[in-house]
């Protein structure tokens, strides 16, 4: 189970960075990026995950029996996304404006009008 | 660097980091055997404490509050940079739709997606609202809230023509909320200040636990929160929808 789990966490960071280096087109590595990011959420949820525990949130305890899971890591989790939509925006619009200047996304071919 | 070349040095770059990878994450406690004894006294302390029933919100905006002032700020700078990025450069010009072919009008949307849009929006902002207020309680806060009531003027924008709001939208009172957002999470951590406390302390009233008003300056917080990230994400959704609709390369 520990090896299913935490290999999920590296086949999708390496996942992502495979499309990052390979990428033809800015706004395809963006999401290349963000997939590769998401394997942080992955793992931090993770790390906090305890077999048959039940979320951090107290409200009707009866019904729920049971230790609760790692609630820092899920604090984290929320900062990791929120961070995460800030970079994304913050390229995309990077990528706005190389179209705009550039006339093209294909990472390749910025290289070429550069020299 | 070609390609081929590219291809080749990932491939030995992620051999490589595939390794010690997989030997940290072999180095970790097996899934689901164990969480921190940090974990477990704050799950165990964070109800009788803060009075919430929603420890997440507990770290995020008490225990851990200082984090989540920077993560606010963080989303505030990527969103002046955005700004600053997306501005009318000095050879474009901002000009609507109408100014330019004033003799065609624009066609409005289908009455199904108008009233799918009026639907939907207002149901997106009671969501929003109650996820925000409801953060000490149940999952969801500030952040979470805040992107739901956003989405809900992107909804607006789809069901009427996104070229009659600009005219009308209020872009410098969005600012001004972002920034009201962003600075109202400070001005509650100096109340702690001026309770003669450590900054960010939780000085307000507790209130009882499980009441909609409880947890102190969790709720507060959440509140600032979500104005901040509401205010974001919709300067976020004009200034891209800006780039299409309204900036235009200027005719020389």
């Amino acid at each position: 189970m520990s090896v299913l789990a935490y290999g999920v966490v590296a086949w999708l960071f390496l996942v992502g960075v495979y499309g990052v280096v390979t990428s033809r087109n800015l706004i395809h590595l963006v999401v290349c990026l963000s997939v590769s990011q998401s394997a942080t959420d992955i793992l931090l949820l993770e790390i906090g995950y305890r077999t048959g525990g039940h979320a951090p949130v107290f409200v009707s305890l009866p019904a729920h029996p049971g230790p609760a899971v790692d609630a820092v890591m899920q604090a984290l989790a929320l900062t990791d996304v929120v961070v995460g939509a800030a970079v994304t925006a913050l390229l995309l619009a990077l990528a706005v404006q190389v179209h705009k200047r550039a006339g093209t996304l294909d990472p390749d071919a910025l290289r070429a009008t550069r020299d | 660097m070609s390609r081929r070349a590219r291809l080749v040095f990932f491939t030995a770059a992620a051999a490589a980091l595939a390794v010690t990878l997989g030997a940290g994450l072999a180095g970790l406690p097996s899934f689901g055997s164990q969480i921190t004894s940090y974990a477990r006294m704050l799950n165990e302390l964070a109800p009788r404490q803060r009075h919430v029933t929603d420890v997440v919100s507990a770290i995020s905006f008490d225990y851990r509050g200082i984090d989540t002032l920077f993560e606010e700020f963080i989303l505030l700078g990527a969103v002046t940079g955005i700004s600053v990025l997306l501005r009318p450069l000095s050879d474009e010009t901002r000009q609507l739709a109408e100014d330019k072919a004033p003799d065609r009008t624009i066609p409005p949307p289908s009455p199904a997606v108008w009233l799918l849009a009026v639907f939907l929006s207002s149901l997106l902002v009671l969501t929003g609202i109650e996820t925000v207020t409801h953060g000490q309680l149940t999952p969801g806060g500030g952040f979470q809230g805040g992107v739901i009531l956003a989405s809900a003027l992107y909804v607006v924008y789809l069901g009427t023509n996104y070229v009659t709001i600009e005219r009308f939208q209020p872009q410098p009172l969005l600012e001004a909320t972002d920034g009201v957002g962003a600075f109202g999470y400070v001005f509650i951590g100096l109340l702690g200040l001026l309770a003669g406390v450590g900054f960010l302390s939780n000085v307000v009233g507790l209130g009882v636990t499980g009441n909609l008003i409880s947890g102190g300056t969790i709720p507060l917080l959440n509140l600032v929160v979500g104005v901040e990230v509401a205010a974001s994400f919709a300067i976020l959704a004009s200034e891209f929808l800006d780039q299409t609709a309204v900036i235009r390369p200027r005719r020389r």
